[in-house]
């Protein structure tokens, strides 16, 4: 019974950083950007949150924890929201080709997070000396009273505030786009951003807002990576990386639904997890079974375009520039 | 009247550029670079405040301070090359091959499972299989979303983006099978002591064949998409799917064949740094190499030529940035902000030559 509460708590933090990634970048796809600068874009949120969190606690005689969350989320989103910036303009309106310059963005991103950690690690003294203790124990902070509530406390209460700010945005993101006059307008310009210039919708203005939002919204992922999942660490590893690219696949696999991207988030979690707990695997044997949800995910891929439904569809403009002089 | 009929003319109008001379497209790009590279050096000086100059000299002598590095450098960028001339044909065709890293690593298994299981076999009959095997592999690996591509539509980028994982996991499992010491997690070097399955030094040096091999993969593949029939077919998909069915293309055959190549030249990418540059296998075998070729092959317009420069460009930034790094107590991330930076003012540079920014003139 432990273990398996201890899988499901596992699979929702790891499922967490993905969905806070997939959100955003649902949001972003709505819009027809295809950003695969999500990693990066993960990178910088996480980086910028630590920074700030280190920096605030080295400064200050007694750091609260309420400011240290409130700032480490805030410089976050704006980080991620800048590497947003910085693609929107690239692709918007220099009309850049969008998958390599989010590839570019995902370089990027990984560079400016790993140098600075690096460096802080460096200041701090060694790997795993940074301290953030305040900010991270701020962001481990169960919720009072009911994470004690025996099994269920465990497996729904037993986790740091962001774990349920993830779905309350995931399922505003949800709402807004489907039953809000900006997200029809929204969807209109990812579907055919020429119609929906006819129709008088700010094309440029849609793009970039969704683009630096959903960047924003992505990033949260990984601040929530750094101060949760390696409590307030930093290691040169590439793991966030890994799981920026799972982001992108939830978003195929919640066929762009971020309702959807909350429990597959949590099920890539399980997947992801589950080697730990499955008895008598070899440690080669574990390897294929990471596999799991990418082989799940190119399943759902194929599925989606086998049955070819309609309201499964990525947005018909996805990953193409628009220009009003081009029709 | 004539007043109110007057149209406010706004403050500037982007229009296409119907054609640009050669020189002045390259004077843009060239203007790109160098913005670039003030950028990128005010950054470095913001953050080290370190004279970028003094930085970008250190640059030079890590990437080509000495024979070794050269050939270091050399090295590398063959492997780039060899990556970018893969995913030409894939590009040109507009099929977003994103899995050239995947493509890299199982050509990389391929190449380790001979070296390691067949090193009885004299030795132009095991470089044979082991070109061979990593040809397949790469080729599998290509194919299988050209496949899925051609006969339904399913999205190409998300999919080979996937198989990347997969080939991932599947090194990591390979890894685990093949370790070396056991308990290591690492393969070691692969016939340490016999040299089986290595490369042979041409003229005194190690990496001579590996640029003899992609060189001639450059020029065919320059010559393939340019005077072929299957370059020609490639391009015609590649410009509008439904022209090359009007003109009688099998546009399903092209996908999968040229992704059948596209991944079998990614896994000749592998072959080349198994047995001929770290005769070891491991996850970072590819290196990201399988991403940055990506936007090697697509700023190069497929050119193969134009790769050359590209790709020396950047490991000559990665190779300089290594330097700058144990020069000054810094760690080599620093490389990739500046690979970064210069990126996205070559990608910014494309509009102005595709574009034409024109500004408001003053009323006659």
């Amino acid at each position: 019974m432990t273990q398996i509460i201890s899988l499901f708590q596992a699979a929702i933090v790891f499922g967490t950083v993905i969905l806070f990634g997939a959100t955003g970048e649902i949001l972003t796809e709505k819009s027809g950007n295809l950003n695969l600068g999500v990693p990066g874009i993960m990178y910088l949120g996480g980086i910028a949150g630590l920074v700030s969190a280190f920096f605030y606690e080295a400064n200050t005689a007694n750091p609260s924890a309420i400011v240290a969350v409130l700032l480490a989320t805030l410089c976050a989103f704006l980080a991620s929201a800048l590497g947003g910036l910085i693609y929107s303009f690239l692709t918007i309106s220099l009309r850049a080709n969008q998958n390599v310059t989010g590839l570019t963005l995902t370089i990027f991103g990984g560079g400016v997070a790993n140098f600075f950690g690096g460096s802080l690690n460096k200041l701090a003294g060694g790997v795993g000396q940074i301290s953030v203790a305040v900010t991270s124990g701020g962001f481990r902070t169960k919720l009072p009273g009911l994470s004690h509530l025996g099994t269920v406390g465990e497996l729904f209460f037993s986790y740091g505030f962001m774990v349920y700010l993830a779905i309350v945005i995931a399922i505003v993101t949800q709402y807004f786009l489907t039953k809000s006059r900006s997200g029809l307008n929204l969807r209109a310009v990812g579907e055919n951003p020429g119609t929906a210039d006819a129709a008088g919708i700010n094309v440029t203005r849609n793009k970039y807002l969704a683009t630096c939002i959903g960047a924003g919204i992505s990033g949260l992922g990984g601040l929530y990576y750094v101060m949760d999942y390696t409590k307030g660490t930093w290691a040169n590893d590439g793991g966030i990386e890994g799981l920026g690219w799972l982001a992108v696949a939830l978003v195929i696999f919640a066929t762009w639904k971020s309702v959807n991207a909350i429990w597959g988030s949590y099920l890539f979690g399980l997947l992801s997890w589950m080697y730990f707990y499955v008895p008598g695997l070899t440690r080669s044997s574990q390897e294929i079974f990471k596999m799991l949800p990418y082989l799940v995910t190119i399943a759902v891929l194929i599925i989606i375009s086998l049955r070819n439904r309609k309201e499964n569809q990525p947005p018909a403009s996805l990953g193409l520039a628009y220009f009003r002089e081009e029709r | 009247m004539s007043s109110t009929h007057e149209h406010k003319e706004p403050m500037i109008r982007i229009s296409k550029r119907t054609g640009i001379s050669k020189p002045k497209a390259w004077g843009i790009r060239a203007i790109a670079l160098v913005l670039a590279l003030i950028v990128a050096g005010l950054v470095i000086f913001a953050i080290v405040k370190l004279s970028p100059l003094k930085v970008y000299a250190t640059m030079f002598k890590g990437a080509l301070g000495s024979p070794r590095r050269v050939w270091a450098t050399i090295r590398d960028t063959m492997m780039m090359l060899c990556i970018a001339i893969g995913l030409a044909p894939a590009f040109k065709m507009r099929f977003w091959n994103i899995g050239a890293e995947g493509q890299v690593l199982v050509g990389g298994i391929a190449t380790a499972f001979c070296m390691i299981n067949f090193p009885t076999l004299p030795a132009p009959v095991l470089f044979l299989v082991m070109i061979l095997a990593s040809i397949i592999a790469g080729g599998i690996w290509g194919l299988i979303p050209g496949i899925f591509k051609a006969k339904w539509n399913t999205n190409e980028t998300l999919f080979t983006l996937m198989m990347n994982y997969v080939a991932i996991q599947l090194t990591s499992y390979s890894v685990a099978k093949w370790e070396s010491p056991p308990g290591s997690n690492s393969v070691g070097v692969i016939n340490q002591n016999t040299n089986i399955g290595w490369f042979p030094s041409i003229l005194g040096n190690d990496y001579v064949l590996n640029v003899i091999i992609v060189m001639a993969l450059a020029v065919g593949m320059y010559i393939y998409l340019k005077y072929s029939k299957q370059g020609y077919e490639i391009s015609v998909v590649g410009s509008s799917e439904n022209t090359a069915r009007y003109a009688g293309i099998n546009v399903k055959k092209v996908y999968i064949r040229t992704m059948a190549l596209s991944g079998a030249i990614c896994g000749i990418a592998g072959f080349l740094t198994v047995s001929g540059a770290s005769h070891t296998i491991s996850t970072a075998t590819a290196g990201g190499r399988g991403f940055t070729a990506i936007i090697v092959a697509w700023l190069a317009k497929f050119n193969t030529f134009v790769m050359i420069l590209i790709s020396f460009l950047l490991i000559f930034l990665e190779k300089g940035a290594v330097e700058i790094a144990s020069q000054y107590n810094l760690n080599e991330y620093a490389s990739s902000i500046i690979t970064g930076i210069i990126l996205f003012f070559i990608l910014g540079s494309e509009f102005f030559i595709n574009y034409k920014v024109n500004f408001r003139h003053g009323r006659h």
